[in-house]
């Protein structure tokens, strides 16, 4: 006997989610796609069916190619659900969600989550002024209102997608004063023992760079080796200067626009809600959820595929949602092994190939230490103002972990339920008590894990 | 000088614009935008006031993670504007310090 709606539900229509949706579909699945953003794509090809921008050339080739994937979905049977939100799952797969002011329960046979990732939150001094943005938010500006930044403009931080944003706003044909390069220098060598990985994936290689030359045939200054990033207000309130290091000399440049970025982290919103175990990933010092080769979770049934399975991309993201799609659509008797690993042989070496590359762009751009353990006057957690000195205080004190200093600070009680403060307040937590980041652990996320109208709430009660 | 000036349009892929008021004044947007994006565009560099220390706060993230572009949208409080997306004839103010959201809606009610 069965009380279930459809075979699988996928979370996300993102490259990940997509790809999925379009090969279970494809396969006979009953599968509903649901995904809280107005159009598909997901972060990368946010806005891919209706781009803001006239000129094609400033997002470049790589964003349009999301264009198939979305595609696709047009073309299949499945049932996609965009301006849907989930806010609630439980053990046994069902999904509560909400969309155009109405909640609904679905229970499915099998789950996906491919929520993909979010930037990683970078506390520095003055990180809260207004002025003061991510870089992924100015690209998004871009992707769907073809809005650029009031100028001057100043980036800083490190990684593959400081460069590509740059790199758009340039070719958008917007000033940019400085490329603040935060990536400490013996990063270069640590990251040299995984070149044989990287060199598995030239393409990509090559992709970085070109942007690098790119950016340097338009003369942007591009200062290396930053430490010490400050925004300071100006007398209205907002952003007026942004100050940092360099070697031995200190430097000040005024600013209208500061664009931040130290990588991406996993969304770990949901996988967290419903206490799926989590490994604390080293190298890209992040949790991710633990999975198997399918991307299936500790929680049997559910899977997690994409960005939000651990960082690797969007390729990767696309590989690994087929191949989700096509376990479970072995784990529901409608292809055999055999079919399931023949259909999986392209998607696998892609994920590989993707995959190898990762180790050494990570070492590469792992955040430096000031990001992840800011000084003690920077504000860690932006709802409740918790300085990163005060979180150092409770550990000192013996509060174990972010859990109970919840209750000492409010750190993680606002609005963003620690979306914005986690990964700093357990790495603090742990540095102080000198335990490894697994012993201090991470919040304990409730559901609803987005905001709900009182109207939904009554609903979901019914 | 900085803090003066603001987010400027590039050439759209359509034609279409759409009215909506921000802080009472009536604003061209463009379809595409969220309410968050509009807010920009109408050179408001801030969204919301802290509910701690009343500081000014600005849309940071754009994508549903900070709650930092909570906006009062057609007279609802606390709604985040960047995950709305405009629409003809709507009413955005900003958002004026305390209670930024309900607690039990933040910590989480049994669902
Ligand atoms: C802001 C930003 C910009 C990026 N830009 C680029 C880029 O230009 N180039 C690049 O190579 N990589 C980019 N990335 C990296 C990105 O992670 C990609 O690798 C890729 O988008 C990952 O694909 P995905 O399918 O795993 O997830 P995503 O593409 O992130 O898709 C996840 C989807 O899940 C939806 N979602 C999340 N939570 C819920 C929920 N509770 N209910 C309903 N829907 C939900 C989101 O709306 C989103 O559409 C960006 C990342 C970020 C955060
Ligand atoms: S700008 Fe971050 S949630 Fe809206």
């Amino acid at each position: 006997m069965s009380n279930h709606d459809v075979d699988l539900a996928i979370i996300g229509a993102g490259p990940a989610g997509m790809a999925a949706a379009a090969t279970a579909a494809q396969l006979g699945l009953k599968t509903v796609l649901l995904d809280e953003q107005k159009g598909p794509g997901g972060q990368i090809y946010r806005s891919i069916i209706q781009p803001a921008p006239a000129d094609e050339k400033i997002l470049g080739k790589d964003y349009y190619h999301g264009r198939s994937l979305a595609l696709a979905l047009k073309n299949s049977s499945l049932d996609y659900r965009p301006g849907t939100s989930v806010w609630a799952l439980d053990q046994d797969l069902s999904l509560s969600l909400s969309g155009n002011g109405q909640s609904q329960r679905i229970h499915p046979r099998r789950l996906l989550i491919a929520t993909g990732a979010q930037e990683r939150p970078v506390p520095f001094p003055g990180w809260t002024l207004p002025g003061v943005m991510t870089c992924g938010a100015a690209q998004i500006l871009l992707k769907s209102s073809a809005l650029v930044p009031a100028q001057p403009l100043i980036l800083a931080g490190s990684g593959p997608l400081l460069l590509l944003i740059a790199a758009q706003l340039h070719r958008a044909g917007v000033a940019i004063e400085a490329i603040l390069d935060t990536t400490p220098r013996k990063h270069y060598l640590t990251a040299l023992k995984y070149l044989p990985g990287a060199l598995r994936n030239l393409p990509l290689l090559a992709k970085g760079a070109g942007l690098l030359t790119e950016l340097r045939r338009a003369g942007i200054r591009r200062i290396t080796g930053v430490s010490e990033l400050r925004a300071l207000a100006s007398p209205d309130g907002t952003l007026g200067q942004v100050c940092f290091r360099q070697g031995k000399k200190e430097q000040t440049i005024s600013a209208a626009t500061l664009l931040v970025h130290q990588g991406v982290v996993p969304n770990v919103q949901l996988s967290r809600s419903l206490n799926l175990t989590h490994d604390w990933d080293k190298l890209q010092q992040c949790w991710r959820p633990h999975i198997d080769s399918w991307g299936e979770s500790s929680l049997p049934g559910l899977f997690v595929a994409g960005d939000g399975a651990g960082i690797a991309g969007a390729l990767a993201a696309e590989a690994f949602g087929k191949l989700a799609a096509l376990q479970i659509a072995q784990q529901l008797n409608v292809i055999s092994e055999q079919q399931r690993d023949r259909q999986s042989q392209v998607p696998r070496r892609t994920l590989d190939r993707q995959r190898a590359i990762r180790p050494f762009l990570d070492a590469l751009y792992s955040p430096a230490r000031e990001f992840l353990l800011p000084v003690d006057d920077t504000l860690v957690c932006r709802c409740e103002e918790v300085t990163a000195g005060e979180l150092r205080r409770l550990a000192r004190d013996g509060c174990p972990g972010p859990n109970q200093a919840k209750a000492f600070c409010r750190a993680g009680m606002g609005p963003c339920q620690g979306r914005m403060c986690g990964l700093t307040v357990s790495q603090l937590m742990a540095d102080e008590r000198q335990v490894p980041n697994s012993e201090v652990g991470y919040y304990q996320i409730r559901s609803p894990i987005k905001p709900l109208s009182l109207g939904e709430l009554a609903d979901s009660a019914n | 000088m900085p803090g003066a000036s603001k987010f400027e349009r590039l050439a759209y892929a359509s034609n279409d614009w759409i009215q909506v008021t921000v802080e009472g004044q009536p604003v061209q947007v463009r379809p595409g935008d969220s309410a968050a994006a509009a807010l920009l565009a109408a050179g408001q560099p801030a969204a919301r006031t802290s509910a701690v220390s009343g500081d000014p706060r600005a849309p940071y993230c754009l994508m549903g993670i900070c709650f930092e572009c909570l906006l009062e949208i057609d007279g609802v409080p606390n709604v985040q504007g960047c995950m709305v997306q405009v629409a003809d004839g709507m009413n955005i103010r900003r958002q004026q310090g305390a209670p930024v959201l309900n607690d039990s809606l933040a910590e989480g009610v049994p669902a």
